[in-house]
């Protein structure tokens, strides 16, 4: 039996062990955004970050260029509620709480999935439970047809910004039981492109219209991950090891006088994560994961004009994570998930405190199918401890923080025959403050409190599949939620320019209304899909009716934003175009009119061509992104790249 | 055809997208302006106010208070000076009229801009690295940096004085002092340079750099405390000095020096983040957070000069200094001696100005730029 059949089958062991009720092996009481194959293929999008803009309730930061930071923020939470795991396990960040989706090459991703709570499936770690968001990336996993054994995908991009862009994939069928990935990639780009300002005096004259190149926005950076691949008759495992080491320049923002600052940074990402399934019995199964990950990170400021800065800091994580999943009922499951990690960190920096933290986390969840309804309930109980001080420059101390954050996911399919389904859910969470808004030297600020988020979630999903028609599928999507978020950490200047700190200043009510919807069809032998989404959000500051912004939309948060994403393939050809728009919003907590930001949108498109070679596959293809080539910003004073092109070539041995 | 139907729904929703939101040309911004109070002639013809921006956002703005209309404009550079690229800068920190020219230091976009003082438009810029404070004296205008380009350790660079000549608006000179030097003020022939250090934390400088202002060289340095910020000289000539402290044991403090003697004569146990002389009086507010306690203290006070004792341990009699989230900038009208104190608010929000009697009762108060903070009058040609 070849393997992709194995995995299948093994998925629908696992499936059917958890889902007997329902018929049509659903995994979740609420099931994800997602993309993945050649919807995701097909997206101009070079990283992670790129690919979640054609999500709903989703906005990206993006200080712009292939270097440049990218975070993720989901329905106006703030991206520190966002929980990101990569192949099964939480990518970290103690220190600023902050991941950058802009480093995770799409090359290597099978699937995206957003999860807007948690997601609502209990056969998972506690830290699962924990975020107030989620994203899944699950990387490539080696698929064998009969007789294949082994494959090399080679890869290479280039195009605007000089990037040159080389990626190897190596799989291997050890045995029936066993597979191995191993992938490497190599970006460099000198980051370099041109951008505009021009502003007009009322009368409609040019006040003024430069155009300059972004500087010291270059990157270096390797990536390289080796995977196994596992399956026992009764279960599976997994092991991975990640490397990432990479230079760059941070361009900064521009500024009148200022158009180029002198920043470095040097990152090394390093982990080993590991994780083994097992069904024990029709009642029992059970789940280990375990990761221990270090990262280097130095910045540099050595510019002559600035004060000189050179901080190194380490940070290392361990995590430990055991589930056990019983089935009591065919229709009633439970499950017990019990979860450790530490994290650390040091720092060259004068006056540092060396924190450490140590998380346990116990979620207890239920799920309970029937009457065509599915319901989740689950409460996770988190307990902190950080210590900060060594004995030769600080006291030792230890505080104290413990929470417990309940959540509850209900859908219900009214009618049996037809692929509707009614969902709601509501979760509270909440997010520790960083190492760096507690301990950052002069800057942190250790009487932090958590901040808090409150979600009360309603949607309306329907799906048709059609044998007959021109069209062969239809999905819509109606979402309506409400959040609020209390305690919001701030960073705020402490009264002298040398000096920020972080109070817990900030409330913050979000309304939204999501739309979406995926069609697909196939004319002659031209096949087409079409995915839309439109997302409304209110998302206003209700700290102090004193303040001026008081009701005022929260910063970078635009009323209206939505994509297009349209496909079409045929005989070898793909032709991708995507539209992304993101409506006009304010740079700082008050709407005035200096701080409005122009909406901005931008119209990409693709063309690949996939072929035989002397029985080798082939794939090249033409990327042009901002075609129209529109001067934007996502973020105030950082300038985003004009029309921008890239060239792929692959061939799969 | 259903085809044709999703292909007009897209069609149509792109027209209506563009119809509400699509992008516009973006204009200069444009000055706004409110009556606040009854024209007067006093000599004064107003004030121009420096709103400092936030760091990185480019955001820094200038006002001004137009006494003989009674009118407080909003946002002047900006449509005074369209050509000008990225408008004022980022991080406005420091304002002067010396002579016929308004000089505003813009530490962040590293320049000092040269501007007429009737109409704040642009005469010159001059490039002066991470510049902070400047005062005019003798035909040249002396600018404090953070970076002394000549600096025996580039990690830790010393600050520096820098001599601009007021005619040709060029650099003519430059003289190191300590670290992160701050204000300035001239005395008995002698430019007297506060050091802080600040960014030496808790190595903070503890010195005052005292120039000779003839042949521009140090010819001392006076210990004083730690993380000094303000320089000020009174009408006899005494130099006060404030020190930051360290915002949790050490706290803020103001230092009397007597320029015949380059000597502390007296220490002011009184915390002071920023005061303006009027007379024989000094007007103080302080905000600082103590670290230890994670709060901020707000006071005010007037201090009478020829004593070197408190007098009043109020600026504000009316009850209305609880409007005043962050106070950041205060002045004294030298005629009137109206008192004009600035909020900053949080810092990330417009502020305000109010406008107090020489009593302390509150007149008029305006929404201001971002960080509101440095004054200049402009009197009468």
């Amino acid at each position: 039996m070849a393997n992709d059949v194995q995995d299948e089958y093994l998925d629908s062991v696992l499936e059917v062990q958890e889902v007997i009720v329902v018929e049509n092996r659903k995994k979740e009481i609420i099931p994800a955004q997602s993309l993945s194959g050649e919807a995701l293929q097909g997206l101009n999008s070079q990283s992670v970050a790129d690919a979640l803009r054609f999500f709903s309730g989703v906005q990206i930061k993006d200080f712009g260029g292939i270097g440049g930071i990218k975070t993720v923020n989901i329905r106006s939470m703030g991206t520190h509620h966002i929980g990101v795991f990569y192949d099964g396990v939480q990518l970290g960040n103690a220190q600023n709480g902050q991941i950058d989706l802009g480093r995770y090459s799409l090359d290597n991703i099978e699937e995206i999935q957003l999860y807007n709570g948690q997601k609502s499936n209990i056969f998972q770690g506690a830290k699962d439970f924990g975020s107030s968001g989620t994203i899944y990336i699950r990387t490539k996993r080696p698929r064998w047809a009969d007789g294949e054994t082994s494959r090399v995908i080679a890869q290479f991009k280039t195009g605007s910004f000089g990037l040159v862009n080389p990626q190897l994939v190596w799989e291997r069928q050890l045995n029936r039981h066993l597979s191995l990935s191993a992938s490497a990639e190599y970006v460099q780009s000198d980051g370099k492109y041109k951008f505009r300002y021009r502003r007009l005096n009322l009368d409609n004259t040019v006040a003024y219209d430069t155009t300059a190149t972004r500087q010291n926005g270059d990157i270096e950076a390797l990536r390289a991950e080796a995977s196994l691949f596992g399956f026992t008759s009764t279960g599976r495992w997994n092991a991975k090891g990640y490397f990432y080491n990479s230079e760059r320049g941070i361009p900064g923002a521009i500024v009148n006088n200022v158009f180029r600052n002198g920043e470095r940074q040097w990152d090394r990402n390093v982990f080993a994560q590991g994780s083994w399934e097992n069904i024990f019995s029709q009642r029992y199964q059970m789940k280990v994961n375990a990761k221990y990950a270090y990262d280097y990170l130095h910045f540099l400021r050595d510019d002559p004009k600035e004060l000189y800065i050179d901080n190194i800091y380490h940070q290392q994580e361990a995590y430990l994570s055991v589930v056990n999943l019983t089935r009591i009922t065919p229709w009633w499951d439970a499950s017990l998930s019990a979860d450790f990690q530490w994290n650390k960190l040091n720092s060259n920096m004068t006056n540092f405190v060396y924190p450490r933290r140590f998380t346990e986390m116990v979620a207890l969840a239920t799920t309970l199918r029937g009457y065509g309804v599915d319901a989740q309930a689950s409460i996770l109980g988190t307990f902190l401890q950080d210590r900060v001080g060594n004995n030769t420059n600080h006291k030792r101390n230890t505080t104290h923080r413990d929470e417990l954050t309940p959540a509850l996911f209900v859908s219900w399919q009214p009618m049996r025959n037809v692929d509707w389904h009614l969902n709601a859910f509501t979760k509270k969470a909440f997010r520790m403050p960083t190492f760096n808004d507690l301990y950052y030297t002069e800057v942190g600020n250790k009487y932090l409190e958590p901040e808090y988020t409150y979600q009360y979630s309603l949607s309306n999903v329907w799906r048709k599949a059609f044998s007959k028609s021109l069209i062969k599928s239809v999905s819509l999507q109606a979402d309506a939620y409400f959040n609020k978020v209390t305690n919001k950490i701030v960073a705020y200047p402490s009264g002298q320019q040398f000096r920020w700190t972080m109070l817990n200043l900030g409330e913050v009510e979000i309304l939204g209304l999501e739309l979406s919807a995926d069609a697909s069809a196939k004319v002659a032998d031209v096949e087409m899909a079409l995915r839309l989404n439109y997302t409304y959000q209110k998302a206003r500051d209700f700290t102090d009716p004193s303040d001026a912004y008081y009701g005022d939309q929260i910063p970078y948060i635009p009323l209206h934003s939505g994509s297009v994403a349209a496909r079409m393939s045929w005989a070898g050809w793909d032709l991708n175009y995507s539209f992304i728009y993101t409506g006009e919003r304010y740079n700082a907590q008050e709407n005035i009119p200096a701080n409005y930001e122009q909406p901005w949108y931008t119209h990409d498109a693709s063309l690949f061509k996939n072929f035989k070679l002397r029985g080798v596959g082939c794939r090249v293809g033409l990327e042009v992104n901002n075609i129209f080539d529109q001067d934007y910003e996502v973020i105030l004073n950082y300038p985003m790249p004009g029309r921008n092109f890239k060239m792929t070539f692959k061939v799969n041995i | 055809m259903r085809l044709g139907l999703g292909f007009k729904i897209v069609m149509l929703g792109s027209l209506v997208i563009c119809m509400t939101g699509c992008r516009e040309d973006i204009y200069i911004q444009q000055s706004t302006s409110t009556e606040v109070g009854e024209p007067r002639f006093t000599g004064v013809d107003g004030f121009y106010l420096l709103n400092e921006g936030n760091m990185g956002s480019n955001k820094s703005t200038l006002d001004y208070f137009d006494e003989t209309t009674g009118t407080y404009i909003k946002n002047i550079y900006a449509e005074r000076n369209p050509s000008v690229v990225k408008e004022l800068g980022d991080v406005g920190n420091d304002l002067e009229i010396y002579g016929s020219k308004l000089y505003a230091v813009i530490n962040c976009s590293h320049k000092v801009e040269v501007m007429r003082a009737t109409d704040a438009t642009r005469i010159s810029k001059i490039d002066i690295p991470n510049c902070r404070y400047a005062i005019g004296h003798g035909g040249y205008v002396y600018v404090s940096s953070y970076v002394s380009p000549t600096t025996d350790n580039p990690k830790a660079p010393r600050g520096a004085v820098y001599k601009v000549d007021t005619l040709s608006l060029s650099v003519v000179g430059r003289v190191e002092v300590g670290y992160q030097p701050e204000e300035m003020a001239v005395s008995n022939g002698k430019l007297y340079v506060a050091n802080s250090g600040g960014y030496r934390a808790p190595n903070y400088d503890r010195t005052v750099s005292v120039i000779d202002i003839n042949n521009f060289v140090v010819v001392r340095d006076i210990d004083v405390a730690i993380n000094l910020h303000r320089v000020k000289r009174d009408k006899h000539g005494m130099i006060y000095v404030t020190s930051r402290g360290d915002n949790a044991e050490v706290g803020s403090r103001l230092f009397v020096i007597d320029p015949l003697i380059d000597v502390v004569v007296k220490e002011i146990d009184s915390p002071v983040s920023d005061m303006w002389i009027h007379g024989d009086s000094a007007y103080v507010y302080s905000a600082a957070i103590n670290e230890l306690t994670g709060k901020t203290a707000i006071s005010y006070s007037i201090i009478n000069l020829q004593t070197h004792s408190v007098v009043d341990d109020a600026i504000i009699k009316d009850g209305t200094d609880v409007n005043i989230k962050m106070p950041h900038g205060i002045a004294v009208h030298p005629i009137t001696g109206d008192i004009y104190i600035t909020d900053a608010r949080n810092y990330v929000s417009s502020g305000r100005i109010h406008c107090y009697s020489p009593k302390g009762v509150l007149l008029w108060s305006q929404k201001t730029g971002e960080i509101p903070a440095h004054f200049a009058f402009k009197y009468q040609n």
